[in-house]
């Protein structure tokens, strides 16, 4: 308490012209920065798995298992940043016993969890159910119990049951596509709607949301899956990679577009928040905005992206560049969001001054609290791995064998 | 005649039927999303319905009214948490605008600009609007805060979660969170002193009556008379959030 006042008058030697009284804290601080990245990634990461099995792309199919964890396992920890940084985290179950319906925020936990219970688990279920009932007749143990459990103690794995599967997750893919972009898009609204904050308030944030989220989660299982294939010590598969790299290309591009016809829109408006935004981004947004986020989060990777599109250099140089670039994108995907819930709260409702922001190592709202919520996402994709990997599925061996 | 008879069949009216039927079904699942009708729904009531009125032409910017609602409503001192505060606006000859509030107001004021460099300078008392389209109100995730039929907004900390999203949506920087309930915080217009027939900590204290409050509803309470002799504005009206703070004499640099 003592340590969060000294903070707070610290920050008021910093205030840069007029700030309401209550708005020298920023209420919304790492945690909520945290929030829209993971379920971003969460969103991107599934559209990349639906990609392949809907639109049959099917030179995506070594990542079409990654992905899908990797949604899972992100998704399991997307709510955990928003309930810590509540004041009163054990009240969290309002949202869904008494939700408001004329909140945006109130339906959220609703979204969460038809996508978590409908879209995900179900989708993971029916690709891995018969794998399940197979890996616990060839196992012992632990892992044996925790197939039959996961299994839901099926047993039934005639060509009749499984095509049963193949079918209903096809059709949770087909509703899951939808799902995901009324996620993402969702969250972008949360910020989108909030009139009184003209960086927030625009009818564009939505989308803009919902293709950094695309951006962010293609990136993310790119990097994910050059990382497995070296720990497996396999083969990378170059044209999936480079196939995925084309899409993260279109993608970025729009999300570029995007977002600068949004700030064109702005400049050229020009309305009465405009002097107040303008020396925000040029000033305490500057290495946030136009370094982090614009150069290396954007600007590089589509040039570099952009090359590839006609020029394709070696394969040990592409396997490079397919790392450093989703990583690339990664940083700058944050830095989008800080930009978005930092910069939203550095300047005044009454656009007269700006008030400082800094971040402590330990507490609920430092970077030590953040790392740890996005260290957990990895920790259970890990876990995943391990107990359901994509590559010993009965399919991708029968593939393997065919190719 | 027969003919007109022959069109009705089963078919038809089970067509129509349904198209009603599902119709109705439709608009009856679609009315709970009342955020769509938030910006348009006017309030209902024939009771009391308060509103606001501060003459800033009045305020000398004592900063009475800031510290009589800390002390009564046990705000937290630090300089950062207030339900009411007070501005001074200064206006200089080349056109800039000095904006000031140390400590809210609570000690008083001191000119920072020397008086030949005044184009004008005023004071201007800031307290919770009570908007009738509240968007503190519209974002609550839990309807923890919400309107009162008197047309007072209030927040219910025991059942408020603390999720900061009515802080980020007031316009007017009205709500904080109290850093030791961890929940939100905002002017009441001492709903409990009006319980008792009493004015509000503010309005009891302000000694030049820049404030008065009053019922919109009747004619011919303070607030109407008080609205009817004088050029009233609401700051930010572009929001239309429904404020019910009217100042007299607002300068458009107020925001």
């Amino acid at each position: 308490m003592t340590q969060h006042l000294q903070h707070l008058y610290e920050v008021l030697s910093k205030v840069d012209g007029y700030v309401y009284p209550n708005e020298i804290e920023l209420n919304w601080s790492i945690l909520i920065v945290l929030y829209p990245y993971i379920t971003g990634l969460v969103a991107g990461a599934f559209i990349l798995a639906s990609l392949e099995r809907i639109f049959k792309l099917h030179v995506l199919r070594p990542t079409y298992g990654i992905a899908l964890l990797t949604a899972l396992s992100f998704m399991l920890v997307a709510t955990m940043p928003l309930v810590s940084h509540l004041g009163k985290p054990f009240r969290a179950y309002e949202i869904m016993v008494t939700p408001h319906l004329s909140s945006a925020m109130a339906i959220f936990g609703f979204v969460y969890l038809w996508y978590l219970m409908v879209v995900l688990l179900l989708e993971i279920w029916f690709d891995y159910r018969c794998d399940m009932i197979i890996w616990a007749g060839e196992t012992t143990g632990v892992k044996r119990f925790l197939y039959r459990a996961f299994s839901l103690w099926t047993t039934d794995i005639s060509p009749k049951a499984v095509a049963l599967d193949n079918k209903l997750g096809y059709i949770v893919t087909i509703i899951g596509v939808p799902s995901a972009f009324l996620l993402h898009g969702y969250v972008g609204f949360i910020f989108g709607s909030i009139k009184a904050n003209p960086w927030w308030s625009t009818v564009l944030m939505p989308v803009i949301f919902l293709f950094s989220a695309i951006v962010s989660g293609i990136a993310l299982v790119m990097l994910v899956y050059n990382v497995i294939t070296r720990i497996r010590k396999v083969k990378i598969d170059m044209p999936c990679l480079d196939a995925i790299a084309s899409y993260l290309f279109y993608i970025l591009l729009i999300d570029f577009v995007l977002e600068g016809l949004d700030q064109i829109h702005r400049i050229y408006e020009a309305e009465e928040s405009f002097d107040v935004l303008h020396n925000l981004v040029f000033g305490r947004l500057f290495f946030t905005m136009f370094i982090m986020q614009g150069l290396i989060g954007t600007v590089a990777p589509l040039l570099t992206l952009g090359t590839l599109q006609f020029y394709k250099p070696k394969e040990k140089i592409r396997k490079v560049i397919y790392m450093v670039i989703p990583a690339l994108i990664l940083v700058g995907i944050f830095f989008m969001r800080w930009n978005v819930v930092i910069g939203g709260q550095l300047f005044s409702k009454s656009f007269y001054g700006y008030t400082d922001f800094k971040i402590g190592l330990i507490g609920t709202e430092g970077y030590l609290m953040a790392a740890f919520w996005l260290i957990v996402p990895f920790a259970i994709l890990s876990f995943l791995l391990w107990l359901f990997p994509p590559w010993k599925k009965k399919d991708e061996e029968h593939e393997v064998q065919n190719a | 005649m027969t003919q007109t008879r022959s069109k009705v069949t089963r078919r038809n009216f089970f067509k129509a039927g349904s198209i009603i039927v599902g119709g109705i079904a439709v608009a009856s699942a679609l009315t709970p999303f009342d955020g769509v009708l938030f910006a348009t729904e006017r309030p209902k009531g024939k009771g009391e319905w308060y509103g606001i009125g501060i003459d800033i032409n009045k305020c000398i910017g004592c900063g009475k009214c800031a510290n009589a609602c800390k002390l009564e409503n046990n705000v937290p001192k630090d300089p950062f948490y207030f339900r009411s505060w007070v501005e001074q606006y200064t206006i200089k000859n080349d056109g800039t605008i000095l904006v000031e509030s140390p400590n809210g107001g609570i000690d008083g004021f001191k000119q920072s600009v020397p008086d030949a460099d005044i184009f004008k300078s005023f004071f201007v008392p800031k307290m919770c609007n009570h908007c009738a389209k509240s968007p503190c109100v519209q974002v609550c995730p839990v309807g923890a805060t919400f309107e009162t039929p008197e047309g007072i907004v209030l927040v219910d900390e025991n059942y408020c979660i603390g999720c900061r999203y009515c802080v980020q949506a007031c316009p007017y920087g009205c709500r904080f969170i109290n850093p030791e309930k961890g929940t939100a915080e905002k002017c009441t217009l001492c709903i409990h002193r009006l319980e008792k027939g009493k004015n509000p900590a503010c309005f009891e204290m302000c000694p030049t009556e820049a404030r008065i409050y009053g019922d919109l509803n009747d004619p011919d309470s303070k607030i109407n008379y008080f609205l009817k002799n004088h050029t009233c504005m609401v700051i930010k009206p572009n929001l239309n959030t429904g404020s019910k703070l009217f100042y007299n004499a607002l300068s458009p640099e107020v925001r």
